[in-house]
């Protein structure tokens, strides 16, 4: 058979064209890849020894977790850590959404002075560098195991997430009617609310409603530490070997996580 | 013309910027968030004499950590370093790898079953709905403390996250590629490699590195509950009342935050 599509190719100049040619590129990733999951296994210890020991204890572990422990003295416990850990969010949700308006404006360089703006800057960094957690626990070392030490840490967390959205969002608004706001003569406070406000109003409520979903989840991890809520009560759990009752916090956890982001959207859409 | 039809109910007509409904949905959600915060504020069991003396407290603890001790660092804190690095790292690459898996389960146009999808979108957000050190809580109770608790920790609650991104790249690739590889009769691993891979693969990566940036962040705490590296190191200076050493791991894990964030925003900007 001729194929007259394509002239035949001279076979002594043309080389032949792969349609798949191999891709030495990925392949030298692929193994480089996996000699390095071989270098950090034995950095960090990992060998086959120790994960098959340990998947014949995750059996019998498992196998001690179900079913989840219901009775009421242990649903009490429960409740409490609970509602403790939604105070937490709550709390800190609202203080931190209020504190982070000023801080936020002092840190968009398009309205104060640039020394003030770079501090309030750092600041931020600072707070949004560190995991709610290293926070808690610092609280923790600072005024005492209990609510107020989560209390703070998941203020700091807030501010630094809300803070730098709002300077953000400020330095990015219209400076023309901030401008017509300072040309009537109005004082600084004025300016802000009837010319910055309005117009980052929509994306801070927007940003607030993910810090209280974010706030929400985070609550159940500064108990961990110290700081009083469901996180407490599960690391007790953990520490008394009770997995029956470990994995009833845990799913009480996993609604409080999609009850937060319920909420959220629902605070979202509520502003859109 | 408006006020020859009806010029009594034109000057009643009043602009206003949100509908009813609006309006009375944002009225329900102000008072909620009102009573919650009372609510809240009264209920909460924090010790007003703990409140009282904390910024004092809070002062005290910065003062006991300054000046930092480096003679700390080699001792001590670059081994809890270079441990973190590699849970971080580790981690990341077992999830992508699983999550790998899942997002081939859950995208519709690869696998056609709606029973198989949703078993993949469940595992998805179960894995992401636990934190990570709940995770590491699990992991350190079945493989004893230590970075293979965190390492197993980081990769299971990555899943949810770049399972789900990985799914939509996937349902997002193009159609006809594919469908010229099944028609040249290619088997299914060949589609995938050489008809989804070249498609899905700048999202693949930056989805990875991202969650890097994330999983190095969230390392740096999970030895507080077990799962080695530089928050194990902190607990222990913490415990120890080693301020001086506390001080020394919070620069560390300030500077290594600092650092990947700055890593992941170079390898994004030349990936993408």
């Amino acid at each position: 058979m001729t194929d007259f599509s394509t002239p035949p190719p001279s076979p002594s100049s043309a080389v032949r064209r792969v349609a798949f040619p191999p891709n030495w590129p990925t392949r030298v990733a692929c193994i480089a890849l996996a000699l390095y999951v071989v270098y950090a296994c034995s950095i960090l210890e990992i060998s086959r020894e120790r994960l098959m020991a340990g998947f014949a204890h995750g059996a019998r572990f498992v196998s001690r977790m179900f079913p989840p422990n219901f009775a009421p003295d242990k649903l009490e416990l429960l409740y409490a850590g609970m509602l403790e850990s939604l105070q937490i969010a709550i709390i800190a949700t609202a203080v931190g959404v209020l504190l982070s308006l000023p801080l936020g404006l002092t840190a968009a360089r398009n309205l104060s002075p640039l020394p003030l703006a770079w501090t309030a800057r750092a600041l931020i960094v600072l707070f949004r560098t560190f995991h709610p957690v290293i926070i808690a626990i610092l609280f923790v070392k600072a005024v005492g195991f209990g609510a107020l030490a989560g209390v703070l840490a998941l203020i700091v967390a807030s501010l630094g997430f809300l803070s730098k959205l709002v300077a953000e969002a400020v330095e990015e608004m219209s400076m023309q009617q901030v401008e017509a706001v300072r040309a009537t003569g109005a004082p600084f406070l004025s300016l802000v609310i009837m010319g910055v406000l309005p117009q980052v109003m929509a994306r801070f409520i927007g940003f607030s409603a993910y810090q209280l979903d974010s706030n929400l989840r985070n609550s159940a991890l500064v108990g961990l530490v110290g700081g009083g809520g469901i996180g407490a009560t599960l690391f007790t759990a953990f520490q008394r070997f009770d997995y029956d009752f470990v994995l009833t916090i845990v799913l009480a956890i996993i609604a409080l996580v999609m009850v937060g982001e319920l909420l959220s959207g629902w605070m979202r859409r509520v502003f859109q | 013309m408006i006020t020859a039809a009806s010029p009594a109910s034109a000057h009643l007509r009043r602009w206003q910027r949100f509908t009813l409904a609006q309006r009375v949905w944002r009225s329900v959600f102000y008072l909620l968030a009102l009573v919650a915060i009372v609510w809240s504020l009264r209920s909460i069991e924090i010790i007003p004499e703990f409140l009282y003396d904390a910024p004092q407290q809070t002062v005290d603890l910065f003062e006991r950590m300054w000046p930092i001790d480096w003679a700390w660092y080699p001792k001590v804190v670059h081994g809890a370093l270079i441990e973190t690095l590699h849970t971080a790292t580790l981690g990341t690459i077992l999830a992508v790898a699983m999550a790998s898996l899942v997002a081939i389960m859950v995208a519709r146009n690869i696998t056609r079953s709606v029973v198989l999808n949703s078993i993949g979108r469940f595992i998805l957000v179960a894995t992401r709905s636990v934190h990570a050190m709940i995770w590491a809580l699990f992991f350190v109770a079945v493989f004893g403390p230590g970075a293979l608790a965190g390492t197993l920790a980081i990769a299971m609650h990555s899943i949810g996250f770049t399972g789900k991104f990985l799914s939509e790249a996937i349902e997002e690739a193009k159609p006809g590629p594919i469908e010229a590889l099944v028609a040249a009769g290619a088997p299914p691993l060949a589609v995938l490699l050489k008809g989804y891979w070249p498609q899905v693969k700048p999202a693949f990566l930056s989805i990875s590195v991202f969650r890097w940036d994330i999983n190095v962040r969230e390392s740096a705490v999970l030895g507080l509950v077990g799962g080695g590296g530089l928050g194990m190191a902190l607990d222990t200076a913490l415990s120890n009342l080693y301020w001086d050493e506390a001080g020394l791991v919070l620069f560390v894990i300030f500077v290594v935050v600092m650092v990947a964030e700055i890593v992941t925003a170079l390898m994004r900007s030349r990936i993408i």
